[in-house]
């Protein structure tokens, strides 16, 4: 029987020769994991009912990275619940220092690989598709179940099938195109839905990039986000990966219950404005939108690239006088490389600041959040009411190109709109 | 399975996981400190009114957003007996039923209910009355795997009863 490569990873996690959409299966998983906001409700929740062992202490991790370092006396106690469990079971841990923003920090650290069945208990756990992996976000109960039997229900998605084909335009990247998808289809257009990206523009992208389109998988309501894995994914396991990867690629002849077509150059610069994912426009028609705050980093876009596309924007210019840029690494490694390149020194001379890993602002915690009034453009994945600070605050969406230039100009621009150079220096090169 | 009684709170699509308990609040995890800030980015009257039994309206996509379980438990604190909506994010779908709190699909209902109206929902049969305007609705049954979850107590004694014994 024909499948996807979404409906082939659950069969083989759930011990079949194949599965169908909407049926319900008991899958073993490959790794779970929570972070301190969701693991110590698990934790809670997994002594409550009693279980005094985890199924396997290699595939666990719990991640202190929402409100890390810690904020305050009760985040400090959150985070000491769960070294404390950690230790108590065996599980590594990874402390500040040594962490990152969980969903740029497990992949990096070859601890979710291809073919994996997956949970998290946090919503963007979406993000590991792009290895092609089946990952999806859950809740504290189901990750305590997780822990303490190594399995998980599902109902198999139907699968939706985005194809964009041809060339992205200049500085347009893979958060583009996943604020343009939800812009199209609504958050709630994939509800339930395994998410597959595919067309020759998806090839063409880094593995940063495509972490950062499923990573927003969510957003349109997703299940989860796939994207077949290719050479360019085999590199960035090898040498990675802790355990045996596995490589699914969808049937040709695989049903999807839709299938979307978008030509890769009509995508503009997009941005989303408040208060939903989807409510997206074009960058360039924003430029009367004045801004407090840029955030750079985050699970979306916080990786090297990411980084690197900032620093090529602010090389030479300064942060505008009324607006604050945060720049936040997403993991130690990158923090390193970013360091090491000499990012920082852009950064510094741009007078923007550099932060420790941390979700930090993305979810108003710490390390940015806004007044009443203020107004930010933010490369996070979310831009509900309140969800940086005051409930009468504003999230701008966007990639870290636009999200750099409008740091500097003081209201959301492109690059272009900066007097930045037509292209990108990686597309001029190539 | 018992029958509910209590008001209606009618909210509109995209209630989001951060409208129903903000981040900044996620620093806390039991129900009584959660439930003095539910909903609170949508109606900040809304934990003050609200009276245990009441029960939550919605339309389309309730719960998007993020995967904290602290939302049910935040509804359920203040005493949110259930929720009725149009749709649900699954996350959060997933979420209630494993922390207790009832859910059901009912699309007309949602239409037809309004803010302030009696209502009661009878969790074994789906059927929805309100009893302010005298008009009855039927909810979506649940699938059957759901009904096993629920009679096991949650999904911790599910799968607790059927872990091979040692």
């Amino acid at each position: 029987m024909a499948m996807t490569m979404t409906e082939k990873i659950l069969a083989r996690a759930a011990g079949k020769q194949s599965v169908a959409p909407g049926e319900l299966i008991m899958a073993k998983l490959d790794f779970c994991f929570g972070n301190d906001v969701t693991a110590p409700v698990a934790i809670d929740e997994f002594e409550k009912a009693g279980f005094d062992r985890v199924f396997d202490p290699r595939k666990i991790a719990l991640i202190p990275d929402h409100f890390t370092p810690n904020k305050d006396i009760k985040s400090a106690g959150l985070i000491k619940q769960m070294r404390e469990f950690s230790q108590k079971h065996g599980l590594d841990w990874y402390d500040v220092g040594r962490v990152g923003v969980e969903h740029a920090f497990l992949p990096e650290q070859g601890l979710v690989g291809p073919g994996d069945a997956i949970i998290g208990a946090d919503s963007h756990t979406c993000t590991y598709g792009a290895l092609g992996a089946f990952a999806t976000g859950v809740g504290s109960t189901d990750l305590a179940g997780a822990m303490a039997t190594g399995e998980a229900w599902f109902r198999v998605p139907e699968t939706h099938r985005f194809d964009f084909e041809g060339a992205l335009g200049p500085y347009v990247t893979g958060k583009d195109i996943i604020l343009f998808t939800i812009g199209q289809i609504g958050v709630d257009g994939a509800l339930y839905k395994a998410m597959e990206f595919t067309g020759s523009a998806i090839r063409a992208l880094s593995m940063d990039a495509r972490f950062t389109i499923c990573n927003m998988a969510i957003e349109a309501g997703g299940k989860s986000g796939i994207i077949a894995p290719d050479e360019k994914a085999k590199a960035y396991v090898e040498g990675r990966f802790r355990r045996v990867p596995r490589y699914y690629q969808s049937d040709p002849d695989a049903v999807y219950e839709k299938t979307y077509s978008w030509k890769a150059e009509e995508i503009p610069l997009t941005v989303a404005k408040p208060h939903l994912p989807s409510n997206t426009q074009a960058a360039a028609e924003l430029d009367s939108v004045k801004i407090d705050q840029v955030v750079i980093g985050s699970c979306t876009n916080g990786r090297m690239e990411d980084l690197r596309q900032a620093a090529e924007i602010l090389r030479g210019r300064k942060v505008h006088k009324d607006v604050r840029c945060i720049v936040i690494p997403a993991t130690q490694a990158i923090w390193r490389e970013a360091m090491d390149e000499g990012l920082f020194d852009v950064f510094a001379d741009a007078e923007a600041a550099v932060s420790a890993p941390t979700c930090g602002p993305c979810l108003g915690g710490h390390m940015g959040v806004l007044a009443k009034g203020e107004r930010a453009v933010s490369t996070t994945n979310r831009n509900f009411v309140g969800r940086m600070g005051d409930p009468g605050s504003e999230v701008y969406l966007s990639g870290p190109y636009v999200a750099a230039a409008s740091a500097v100009a003081g209201h959301i621009a492109t690059p272009e709109q900066i007097g930045a150079p037509a292209a990108p220096v990686a597309r001029r090169q190539s | 399975m018992t029958t509910l009684r209590g008001r209606a709170w009618t909210f509109g699509r995209d209630i989001d996981t951060d409208l129903i308990i903000p981040a900044r609040y996620l620093n806390m995890k039991t129900a009584a400190e959660l439930a003095a800030h539910v909903m609170e980015d949508a109606d900040p009257t809304f934990a003050g009114k609200v009276k245990p039994g009441d029960i939550v309206v919605a339309k389309e996509n309730f719960g998007c957003g993020s995967s904290r379980e602290h939302a049910p438990i935040a509804l359920k604190g203040a005493g949110v007996a259930a929720v009725i909506a149009k749709s649900f994010a699954r996350i959060f779908y997933r979420n209630a039923f494993n922390t207790g709190l009832p859910i059901l699909l009912a699309p007309e209902a949602v239409d037809g209910v309004k803010q302030g109206d009696e209502l009661t929902v009878d969790l074994a049969t789906g059927e929805i009355v309100d009893v302010s305007s005298g008009v009855k609705y039927q909810a979506q049954p649940l699938p059957p795997f759901m009904q096993e979850l629920v009679a096991a107590g949650g999904l911790l004694p599910y799968l607790r009863d059927r872990a091979p014994a040692e």
